[in-house]
């Protein structure tokens, strides 16, 4: 009963997600693996040895895996998969990209984005944008499986002592290549894995607006995040959405801003241990789920917020990077 | 070039969906059922290459129900030209539909295929991914541009830290992101012309696919409710409570 691991990493550093799905991992095997794919990876390799719990990393160093393509990357998968009944990611857009192609290719289903293990074949996950949670049995041979990060916490990433084996796979399948990168550029902490998360909606009215946001998320070594409403007029990016076609989240405490609370928003952040609104709208669903309520304009509530931290003399150190 | 996409009939996105007292799933009698968000804007970018003049057909295909059948109409008002049902009323996996999309592709020989990135239902996000792997062809998941090009399509990718581009060789599997375009509505014209749009009926059978469940769904519950939490009067009041109530800051 081994179980397997496909780490996410940019052939540098180990992602966070890959320490989730190792929690995960070891709910249900004693003997958990780590494949590390890359180009260039040795780094990566040495810090998923490293990772405690973990009994021996698997290490395929290629050029045809330097940029995580699927169809290089789920052969690979497969041929090393024989003597592992679970195989797992997190449910990143690098997990739910390259597992599901895997999971075809061993002519397996796959469970997705689990928040729950019950059994070696029996998981909880949520459907219907979190408002049904369904226990669910796989009665494959494999099992091929995403973690929900947030239901996982992450494995420590120290203290482990994992051996190293090189592997290699078939290769370059010679179907799509790799061209660039426009990646977002922040000094915050990541959405999804950052201890208080302040996010911003329509309400923010502009872009222009949400240095509002971001002043009180500076004090609060806070990750911003945004609905999907505020990321489709083009205030922020788009993987600042938290949502289900976004990310889903579960920080210490979620401070939503001129966010009305959609179905679609709360499916990526209702887990938060404790929910603060700050909406205008009394009316607004948002507050049937928040903890703490503040009916007031945000314009005239975020710049008090930021001044009051300030007198309470509240000033937090990023964390949960 | 063809182009197939792959749809799926579900409940409304603003349905607030009820589980059922029997814990078997949710309830679906009697409830408000759509084209799946992601699918729409299938859809709609296979109508914007037809007019672009980089494919030539649009063939939409569903597995499901009699009921799917609206569903394939709602497909052919917005802009397809002919549609495939595959009927089959049991419950049926992103695995079996990927085989049975397959199925349908084998005698379609479709150039690009166009699948939305999940259903709303399940929130599985897999049979884009499952199809290209049993076809052997590349994918291109999550897509917020795609450019057809001679043999080959560019494709962007929206990723964790923003967004990738990947080149792919065609005939390839695309999946949409949210982001992709802008879907139209069908028009009053549009819905009488789709109603004499040929939609071919096939069986599970005559595909020659197995399809059943590999997943046995146990229950269907509600989510923990959070309790009602409380209405502060200010700033400061708040700071205060997540301070020493709530101990978060």
């Amino acid at each position: 009963m081994s179980a397997l691991v496909i780490a996410e990493h940019d052939n540098n550093e180990l992602k966070q997600a890959t320490l989730h799905a190792v929690t995960a991992a070891s709910q249900l095997s004693d003997d958990v693996h780590i494949l590390v794919a890359g180009e260039g990876s040795s780094a990566v390799a040495e810090q998923a040895a490293a990772v405690a719990g973990v009994a021996k990393v698997l290490h395929a160093d290629d050029a045809a895996y330097g940029h995580g393509l699927a169809e290089n990357v789920a052969p690979l998968i497969v041929s090393v998969a024989g003597s592992y009944d679970h195989l797992l990611a997190c449910a990143t857009t690098y997990g739910k990209n390259v597992m599901p192609r895997a999971a075809a290719l061993l002519d397996v289903a796959q469970i997705s984005e689990i928040s729950e293990i019950l059994s070696a074949d029996q998981f909880v996950r949520p459907t219907y944008a979190g408002n049904a949670m369904a226990t669910v049995e796989s009665i494959d041979a494999k099992k091929v499986i995403t973690v929900r990060a947030t239901a996982f916490d992450a494995a420590v990433a120290e203290g482990g002592t994992a051996a190293i084996e090189a592997v290699s796979g078939p290769g370059d399948q010679g179907l799509s290549r790799f061209e660039r990168h426009e990646l977002s550029v922040s000094e915050r902490p990541e959405l999804t894995s950052a201890d208080i998360v302040i996010s911003g909606g329509r309400g923010m009215q502009s872009g222009d607006n949400f240095p509002l946001v971001e002043a009180v998320a500076d004090r609060l070594g806070a990750a911003v995040g945004a609905s999907r409403a505020a990321v489709d007029a083009g205030y922020v990016p788009n993987d600042y959405q938290v949502g289900q076609t976004g990310k889903v989240v579960a920080p210490n405490l979620y401070v939503a801003v001129g966010i009305s609370g959609a179905i679609q928003h709360l499916a990526g952040m209702k887990d938060s241990k404790v929910i603060v609104a700050i909406n205008k709208d009394e009316e607004a669903p948002i507050f049937q789920i928040a903890d703490y309520g503040l009916v007031a304009d945000l314009f005239k509530a975020l710049p008090e917020l930021a001044e009051e931290l300030d007198k309470q003399g509240i000033s937090r150190e990023i964390s949960g990077n | 070039m063809k182009v197939l996409v792959g749809i799926k009939r579900t409940i409304d996105a603003n349905v607030k969906v009820r589980v059922k007292a029997d814990e078997s799933g949710v309830e679906t009698a009697n409830v408000k059922m759509t084209l799946n968000p992601f699918c729409e804007i299938a859809v709609e970018e296979a109508v914007r290459m037809k007019e672009a003049g980089v494919v030539e057909e649009i063939i939409v295909v569903t597995a499901g129900p009699e009921e799917a059948r609206q569903t394939l109409m709602t497909a052919l008002a917005i802009g397809a030209d002919r549609a495939v049902h595959v009927v089959a009323d049991q419950d049926i996996q992103p695995l079996a539909v990927a085989k049975i999309l397959k199925a349908v592709i084998e005698q379609e020989s479709p150039g690009v295929v166009i699948l939305g990135k999940q259903a709303i239902d399940d929130d599985s996000n897999q049979t884009g991914q499952m199809l290209a792997g049993l076809l052997g062809w590349p994918q291109a998941t999550f897509a917020s541009k795609i450019t057809l090009g001679d043999g080959e399509a560019e494709v962007t990718r929206e990723i964790d830290g923003g967004l990738e581009t990947l080149t792919v060789k065609l005939p390839a599997v695309m999946t949409t992101d949210l982001r992709l375009n802008e879907p139209r509505y069908a028009s009053l014209p549009n819905i009488m012309k789709a109603k004499k749009k040929p939609i071919d009926v096939k069986t599970l059978e005559e595909l020659g696919v197995d399809a059943a469940p590999r997943i046995k769904i146990l229950k269907v519950v509600s989510p923990g409710k959070r309790e009602a939490g409380v209405i502060v009067e200010s700033v400061a009041e708040l700071v205060d409570k997540l301070q020493n109530e709530a101990k978060v800051l």
